[in-house]
């Protein structure tokens, strides 16, 4: 699981829970990939981030590096703060571990990079 | 202004011509009409009037259905009309094509609906060049320029005619990208399953939707993740759902005769690297489309998808009837019992989601099984945010198709109207008997159909497995 999926997911459709976000994480296998960069992409996806759930992802798997807490300005044009962003969306995933619901703590597993999501019978 | 002659490719996709044409068009900024009313489905060729013939390239770059297309020269419904039209050919295209001794040129001619005998395609070629006397040198292979003569005579099946409907004469342009679909063809797919869409159609699927590069796009019933790859292949950053663990972990039984077990590399990140397009893949995920696991927030740039019909793969979601608790400490190998998802809901639903999380302009495309003396465009379920582009029909048996159906969110979502903005269904297609019917239908006795409705087991895809 990419940590730009990571910040696309809630657990909101669990009964009970209000906003489900953003999830835990709380990963027991991190890789990081190689993937060509494209920087018209990123800055495509950076609006729809929620960016502090994104600096607080990549903290909990020690991957935030000296990424500034606040959005900066003007980052069309700032090459090295796309490539870092690219590189933490893209190029860091989590292989296994768990994304935790921030409400209940009910824990959905990832496992080969697949984060399964499903509830059981007597969740639903 | 340049009339230019469109050949389309013979499929049972007849009704997809235009509407994909129309959607090149849009994609491409090539300004076109078309009078839709005018032309009979059937007929592989069609004329349009186009700025330029740059505007019918880049109409080319993306088709799947148009095989070839030409400047038009002449077109008439006898040979004798054709020639004293050629023989009348305008200064500047003689000088820029005929009359140049310096370039290598052939004459083709090509029948539709009737076999040619070899006299007779000599003598055509015999009077062509009496009246356009080209000057340079034949070459069969990759000449600079190909003229070609093309006779309709009607479709196949009907009594062929001694005299042709209408004769074309062009110059040949550009082909369409037949190689394509040779390309992503699922034969040579690393990983596919019963399901797996043919390359020709989820390309289909990919221009309907408009997919560009850098978009966004999303399966939500994933699968093997055909309709992904085509995305990819148009430069699309892609993401998908599925609830079957087997399918996205790639485990369990193959769909390819020769194999039993599916091998380690089956899955749908492979079949991305396959063709070079790893580096689109963003995810896929285990979840149940009743459940929505986005954020909400118009994210996608389009949706496209081939739902579950509840006829070739069980329509299911998570849930029981009975009041069974599950031990957590055995979750992990826990496998979730599944509930019935019908499909009105299953529809209802994929519309909802369309209009939450698909970007303002952005497209819905997917399948919609019908069976076809009951279907009405009533069947079609609306959103008030979506509107419909366009509805295609695939006969798969006498009785029974599916629709391509391609909508356009054209309004902004807003949660504080919620309750207004809903899809709905005027007429529900999916009552109870739409199953039975439809195993029925599609050839299969009686008796035999009622178990299949029950075993949930498709006749067509049986029919499916033996072609292919
Ligand atoms: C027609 S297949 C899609 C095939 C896919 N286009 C491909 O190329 O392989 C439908 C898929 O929907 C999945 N499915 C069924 N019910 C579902 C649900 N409730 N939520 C998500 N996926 C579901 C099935 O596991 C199946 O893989």
């Amino acid at each position: 699981m990419k940590l730009l999926t990571h910040n696309m997911l809630t657990s909101k459709f669990m009964k009970g829970v209000v906003k489900g976000y953003p999830l835990g994480i709380v990963a027991s296998e991190v890789k990081e990939v190689a993937v060509d960069y494209n920087p018209d992409f990123v800055c495509r996806m950076i609006p729809k981030l929620e960016w502090g759930s994104l600096c607080s992802a990549a903290d909990s798997i020690g991957k935030l590096g000296d990424l500034p807490k606040e959005l900066p300005e003007n980052i069309e044009s700032n090459q090295d703060f796309l490539k870092k962003v690219h590189h933490l969306l893209m190029e860091v995933e989590v292989i296994s571990g768990n994304l935790i619901c921030p409400e209940t703590g009910r824990k959905f597993p990832i496992n080969n990079g697949i984060p399964n999501m499903l509830l059981n019978e007597d969740e639903v | 202004m340049s009339e230019i002659l469109v050949f389309f490719t013979q499929t049972n996709i007849l009704e997809f011509k235009l509407p994909e044409l129309k959607t090149l068009a849009k994609l491409s900024s090539v300004p076109l009409t078309l009078n839709e009313n005018s032309h009979d489905k059937k007929n592989p060729f069609l004329v349009l009037d186009l700025q330029s013939e740059d505007d019918a390239k880049r109409l080319m770059k993306r088709t799947v259905l148009m095989r070839s297309m030409y400047e038009l020269w002449a077109s008439a419904k006898t040979h004798d009309d054709l020639y004293s039209q050629l023989a009348k050919c305008p200064h500047h295209l003689k000088a820029q094509y005929v009359q140049r001794p310096d370039g290598t040129f052939r004459v083709k001619v090509d029948a539709f609906g009737k076999k040619l005998q070899d006299p007779d395609r000599q003598d055509r070629l015999d009077k062509i060049l009496g009246i356009l006397p080209f000057e340079g040198k034949v070459k069969l292979n990759n000449p600079d320029q190909s003229f070609h003569l093309l006779e309709l005579y009607g479709q196949a099946g009907s009594k062929t005619p001694d005299k042709p409907l209408r004769v074309y004469f062009g110059r040949w342009l550009m082909d369409g990208q037949r190689d394509q679909i040779r390309h992503y063809h699922l034969q040579k797919r690393q990983y596919i399953g019963n399901t797996s869409m043919d390359s020709c159609l989820s390309l289909l699927m990919a221009n309907q939707a408009m997919v560009t590069e850098n978009a966004l796009v999303c399966d939500p019933f994933v699968g093997t993740g055909s309709l992904l790859v085509a995305a990819a292949g148009c430069g699309a950053y892609v993401t998908g759902t599925d609830i079957d663990y087997n399918v996205l972990h790639g485990k369990g039984k193959s769909s390819r005769y020769n194999q039993i077990w599916k091998g380690p590399d089956e899955n749908i990140r492979s079949n991305l690297r396959q063709y070079g397009l790893e580096h689109c893949y963003l995810d896929v995920m285990q979840a149940d489309f009743s459940k929505c696991i986005w954020r909400e927030q118009p994210l996608f740039d389009a949706i496209i998808t081939d739902p579950p019909y509840g006829i070739r793969e069980s329509t299911r979601k998570i849930g029981s009837d009975k009041n069974n608790l599950v031990n957590h400490e055995h979750l992990q190998n826990h496998v979730p019992s599944c509930t019935k998802y019908g499909l009105t809901d299953i529809f209802r639903d994929l519309l909802n989601f369309a209009a939450k999380f698909l970007k303002k302009g952005g497209k819905l495309v997917y399948w919609l099984p019908v069976y076809t003396p009951e279907y009405t465009v009533d069947n079609i379920p609306q959103h008030p945010c979506l509107e419909l582009v366009a509805n295609s029909e695939q006969p798969l048996s006498v009785h029974v198709s599916r629709r391509l159906i391609t909508m356009r969110k054209h309004l902004d979502y807003e949660e504080a109207r919620e309750s207004e903005l809903q899809a709905t269904v005027s007429d529900d297609h999916y009552t109870e008997s739409f199953r039975y019917r439809y195993f029925h239908s599609a050839g299969v006795p009686e008796q035999k159909a009622k178990a299949d409705a029950r075993d949930e087991q498709d006749p067509l895809d049986r029919e499916r497995k033996v072609q292919s």
